[in-house]
């Protein structure tokens, strides 16, 4: 066996952070575009808004902390935490909501800590539960699918939704609790799931229209895993938490606990797994901490879920494990190889 | 021997119990939702201060070194009781809105430091000097991160004045603006940390300026 010794110069392999970022943006477009069919131009204008303000914010604090802006805002890290921020919002959300939590973000989720690579917790889930904790009214005006109630804004009923001091009442009607929130609101008042499964919003498995934007996140996702963007332990653990925690209690009993499909297909365990807990800056390192770190998130999203005070835990249980990273990664070092 | 000045200028500034000692954070930060809070707990901890900064420093020749800690111990919960019991009579809803964080003095780290730093080494004069000092040191912490956090989670600022200065100072209510909803993080736990640490960074931001203007700086390294 011969092996080639090569001598420099090497070719440089380009903007690696970039082609990353990229590849994860074009991952988004299939849940994104199925969001905003289901839900009407609010996702965009949030989306568009929020990667706006991000790129204003991150040039702003590159030049106070003087470190070179343009390589920074071209590597796309910026536009890629704040599309994943606008994605949680409620569809229709005005202007200042975007900016305090694209605010918080890029200040106190990524600069404060040193920037890119630094942050311990993932700064699109910082800035929103800024605000989920902050503006509990505005974060929580959800309004129904195309699909349920025949209509969404158009483009300039959104915009002025977005930048106009417009009554919310106006468009109560179309406005409703997720899902999530009446699974949960009905098991507080002891209805059985079955009973509120015949409400409009459900659909075959789990919400009217949020099961097409899961499968959208579910495509993308699998493109992630196809240009080894990410790898599967995450994403594999994560789903394998919710669905392991979810069949488990449905066994015990299905009129309280919701279907583990239900759980699956509703709200955001599938963009979580692909999209948030992958974050390689705030995931743990090592494969079986990987494996850990998923699982760990999949099992608090559940919790959180079916006993904790919000419909919804994605963004505090990936708070929660980006936490626990060090101790998972001190503890899942691999084997050195020659090492007992 | 310090002189006074030195002693007000380390008690209001370069010495600030909030902060640069970073001592006393339990009240600091869980009483400041508002200004009149803040307030009400400042004046009853410099009360303290100055009092129990008086009384060790009275008696700091006749207390044995072995038992100096114990005899500070109680002297303080002899003033924070007598504070307690006076607010109880005098201003009962105050008393009711910082509740347990009145007795609490007692374990204010910031109190038994001065005592057994400066007051049983020095004379009374400058004890009682730099007890008054240093509680108006922590008063003005108080009140500062108390209007921050007011302003930005309720939109007002001087709520509630009437439970320190009675029927009258209700108008002294301002209201900025009657729309704003609020900002909740400012008023929950959060608030008070990120509240804090922007107050630190400014005092230290003010400390540093005027050196800069000499000091060549070095440039940052670049990072690519």
């Amino acid at each position: 066996m011969t092996s080639v010794i090569v001598s420099s110069p090497f070719v440089a392999p380009g903007n690696k952070l970039r082609r990353l970022m990229l590849q994860v943006i074009i991952a988004l477009l299939p849940g994104t575009l199925a969001y905003a069919w289901h839900f009407g131009p609010g996702v965009i204008i949030n989306i568009v808004l929020a990667v706006l303000f991000a790129l204003v914010f991150e040039a702003g604090i590159l030049k106070l902390r003087a470190k070179p802006v343009m390589p920074h805002l071209a590597d796309y890290s910026a536009v890629v935490a704040a599309w994943l921020f606008a994605l949680c919002l409620p569809m229709h959300s005005p202007w200042w909501l975007v900016l305090i939590g694209v605010g918080f973000t890029m200040i106190a989720g990524k600069h404060l800590y040193g920037g890119l690579g630094f942050n311990p917790f993932n700064p699109a889930m910082v800035g929103y539960v800024v605000l989920l904790i902050s503006f509990p009214r505005e974060m929580t005006t959800w309004y129904l699918p195309a699909s349920v109630s025949g209509e969404t804004l158009s483009l300039t009923d959104a915009l002025r939704y977005s930048f106009g001091n417009v009554d919310i009442g106006q468009w109560d009607a179309l406005s409703s609790a997720t899902p999530l929130d009446q699974v949960k609101t009905a098991v507080g008042q002891s209805i059985s799931i079955s009973e509120i499964r015949t409400s409009p919003v459900f659909g075959e498995f789990g919400g009217k229209g949020w099961e097409w934007i899961a499968l959208g996140w579910f495509i993308g996702g699998l493109w992630l895993l196809l240009t080894r963007t990410i790898r599967w332990h995450i994403p594999a653990a994560l789903l394998g938490g919710v669905l392991g925690m979810a069949t488990l209690f449905y066994l015990v009993d299905p009129e309280i606990y919701a279907s583990p499909l239900f759980h699956l297909l509703s709200g955001a365990v599938v963009i979580g797994a692909f999209f948030i807990a992958t974050d390689p800056v705030t995931a743990a390192t090592t494969d079986m901490g990987r494996v850990v770190y998923g699982f760990l998130i999949g099992v608090l999203i559940y919790i959180i879920r079916v006993w904790g005070g919000y419909p919804d835990g994605v963004a505090f249980a990936v708070l929660l494990a980006n936490m626990c990273v060090p101790l998972i990664d001190y503890y899942t070092q691999p084997r050195t190889y020659g090492e007992k | 021997m310090t002189s006074r000045l030195e002693i007000s200028r380390n008690g209001l500034w370069s010495n600030n119990v909030a902060l640069v000692q970073l001592l006393g954070l339990c009240p600091l930060l869980a009483v400041t939702s508002t200004v009149v809070n803040g307030v009400g707990l400042g004046i009853a901890t410099l009360i303290t201060l100055l009092l129990s900064n008086t009384i060790v420093s009275l008696i700091r020749g006749f207390v044995r070194n072995e038992v100096r800690l114990p005899v500070f111990v109680l002297i303080i919960a002899s003033v924070v009781t007598i504070i307690e019991l006076t607010m109880q009579a005098m201003f009962y809803d105050l008393y009711l809105v910082l509740g347990i964080f009145i007795p609490l003095i007692v374990t204010n780290c910031a109190i038994i430091g001065r005592a057994e730093g400066f007051a049983s080494r020095n004379p009374v004069g400058p004890a009682a000097l730099d007890g008054l000092m240093m509680g108006f040191g922590f008063l003005v912490v108080l009140a500062l991160l108390g209007g921050m956090r007011e302003i930005i989670g309720f939109g007002t600022l001087f709520a509630n004045a009437e439970l320190m200065f009675g029927e009258g100072a209700q108008s002294l209510k301002l209201e900025i603006n009657p729309d704003y909803s609020g900002f909740l993080l400012a008023v929950l736990p959060p608030g008070a940390f990120f509240g804090l640490a922007i107050l630190i960074a400014a005092k230290n931001w003010l400390d540093l300026r005027p050196q800069e203007k000499t000091e060549i700086v070095a440039p940052a390294p670049e990072s690519a």
